[in-house]
């Protein structure tokens, strides 16, 4: 019977001193995973892939913008999710963990609309166009930026986070209108190059080094996200006896390097 | 019907607006006033005038939503009525409704109500009278409801005006894309009830989803 079953694995998740502890083990596995993807994806797309026959070299920009439209989109996924969860099962380690997405991204938007821009200018003459898709990016920027916004706008922490929480989930249904948009929509974008279904439609040449940017941007934004919630953990719950400790600590190590 | 609280909130914010005629109609001025600085400022010529009208006048009107948006619970919760509110055994999201439609009835009607008048100043084309009032009157009540989201959430700041204005607009965009859409198909000859069905499928939406959105809002964040 469930009630049998030893939940502990499961409550322990939702402890910030658990996350906290555990990820750091975790943290130099990623950091090298993460520049070891981004580096190699980064020269393999910039410099080896073959050039396209219309846009020449400035098609390029594509191993950036596409990875991190992605990144922006799932984050906006995980962060509502997040946000759910906390209000469904209360649980702070999710807030905080909704909280942290918030500016990552954020950051991950404006460089998509950025570098989407840097690309227009060559190709279609204009940095930018108030078509479906990039004119609903835009919409996500301002609801990270929202999110954020009333986040720091509460007195008490706990109606901060359901607030943001329940702005996160009610902006969620941007999210389809911006994927659909390409496909709903007349637009000047163009529409999806990578199905879930069939082959892509670019060259397999092109299409690694862009699969392999955007897997390097999947463990940058968990690299991004560990390391915000991280910090975030440490200042919710600065005054619980581990941290206390472990601030303590820090400062004796620096005290003894320093005496040395 | 009487104890599920729609029409009492209703006919309770309709009678509140009714004593402060005055505040009530404060969105209606915003709306007049600033259509007037659209000739004012970019110009006279009626050419020009009837090309802008449909998008101005949209933009005018949501606005002019937007600025009422935020006393729709702020009045209640200053003097408690709000708790009151969500102690009280009914569902919270009747009530809610109740209030949001009062509040529509109060300013995205008249809106309404005075868009051919507006339209006339601005030059906007006889053919889009008629599309200009049926978006107003659909768009309106979405931008009602989707504004008392973020009324909800922010109804406990003291400074909660400009982040409201943040973190409503984003939503409100779809809204006023189809809304200037429906006016604009129309000046250009096609057919209007394509965007104009649209605008209504989202009112069905907010209808739907809006309330348990507000009532939530209000419940998790009524103390600061």
């Amino acid at each position: 019977m469930a009630s049998n079953r030893d939940w502990t694995w499961f409550y322990r998740l939702g402890s910030p001193r658990w996350f906290y502890e555990t990820t750091g083990r975790w943290l130099p596995w990623l950091w090298t995973l993460t520049l070891l993807l981004l580096t190699t994806g980064l020269v393999w797309g910039l410099g080896y892939a073959p050039q396209d026959a219309k846009q020449g070299n400035s098609f390029r920009i594509i191993y950036l913008h596409v990875p991190v439209s992605f990144l922006a989109l799932a984050g906006y996924y995980l962060m509502a999710i997040a946000g759910a969860i906390g209000l469904i099962w209360k649980m702070k380690l999710s807030y905080m963990v909704m909280k942290s997405a918030a500016p990552i991204g954020a950051a991950l938007t404006f460089l998509a609309l950025f570098t989407g821009a840097v690309w227009g200018k060559p190709t279609w003459g204009t940095y930018w166009v108030w078509d479906a898709r990039i004119t609903s990016m835009l919409i996500l920027l301002f609801l990270y930026l929202g999110v954020l916004a009333l986040q720091y706008a509460f007195h008490s922490q706990e109606s901060g986070n359901k607030a943001s929480a329940i702005l996160a989930l009610v902006g969620t249904v941007n999210i389809p209108i911006i994927y659909k948009s390409v496909d709903w929509w007349y637009t000047l974008h163009q529409p999806a190059t990578i199905k879930l279904t069939s082959a892509p439609s670019m060259h397999i040449d092109m299409f690694q080094p862009l699969l392999m940017m955007i897997i390097a941007l999947y463990c940058f934004y968990a690299l991004a996200l560990i390391l915000f919630t991280r910090a975030e953990i440490l200042q919710r719950e600065r005054k619980a006896a581990w941290v206390c400790e472990l601030a303590l600590q820090a400062d004796k190590d620096s005290a003894g390097e320093a005496e040395e | 019907m009487s104890n599920i609280g729609f029409t009492a909130y209703l006919k309770r914010d309709l009678l509140l607006s009714y004593r402060r005629l005055g505040e009530a109609a404060s969105p209606l001025m915003f709306f007049l006033l600033v259509s007037i600085l659209i000739p004012l400022g970019v110009s006279p010529d009626p050419e020009r005038l009837a090309e802008l009208a449909p998008g101005m006048m949209w933009v005018m009107a949501l606005l002019a939503t937007l600025l009422s948006t935020e006393g729709l619970f702020a009045t209640d919760h200053q003097d408690g009525s709000l708790e009151q509110m969500l102690i009280a055994p009914q569902l919270l999201a009747l009530p809610v409704l109740g209030k949001v439609t009062a509040h529509w009835l109060v300013t995205g009607l008249p809106l309404t109500m005075v868009s051919p008048l507006i339209g006339l100043m601005l030059s906007l084309p006889p053919v889009a009278m008629v599309p200009m009032m049926a978006s107003l009157a659909v768009g309106t009540a979405c931008l009602s409801l989707i504004g008392a989201v973020g009324a909800a959430l922010t109804v406990s700041l003291r400074k909660g005006g400009l982040l409201l204005s943040i973190l409503v607009i984003p939503l409100y965009i779809p809204v006023i894309i189809f809304g200037s859409a429906a006016v604009q198909t129309a000046v250009d000859g096609f057919n209007w009830l394509g965007p104009l069905a649209i605008l209504a499928a989202m009112l069905c939406a907010a209808i739907a989803l809006c309330p348990l959105a507000i009532a939530g809002a209000l419940r998790l964040v009524s103390s600061n």
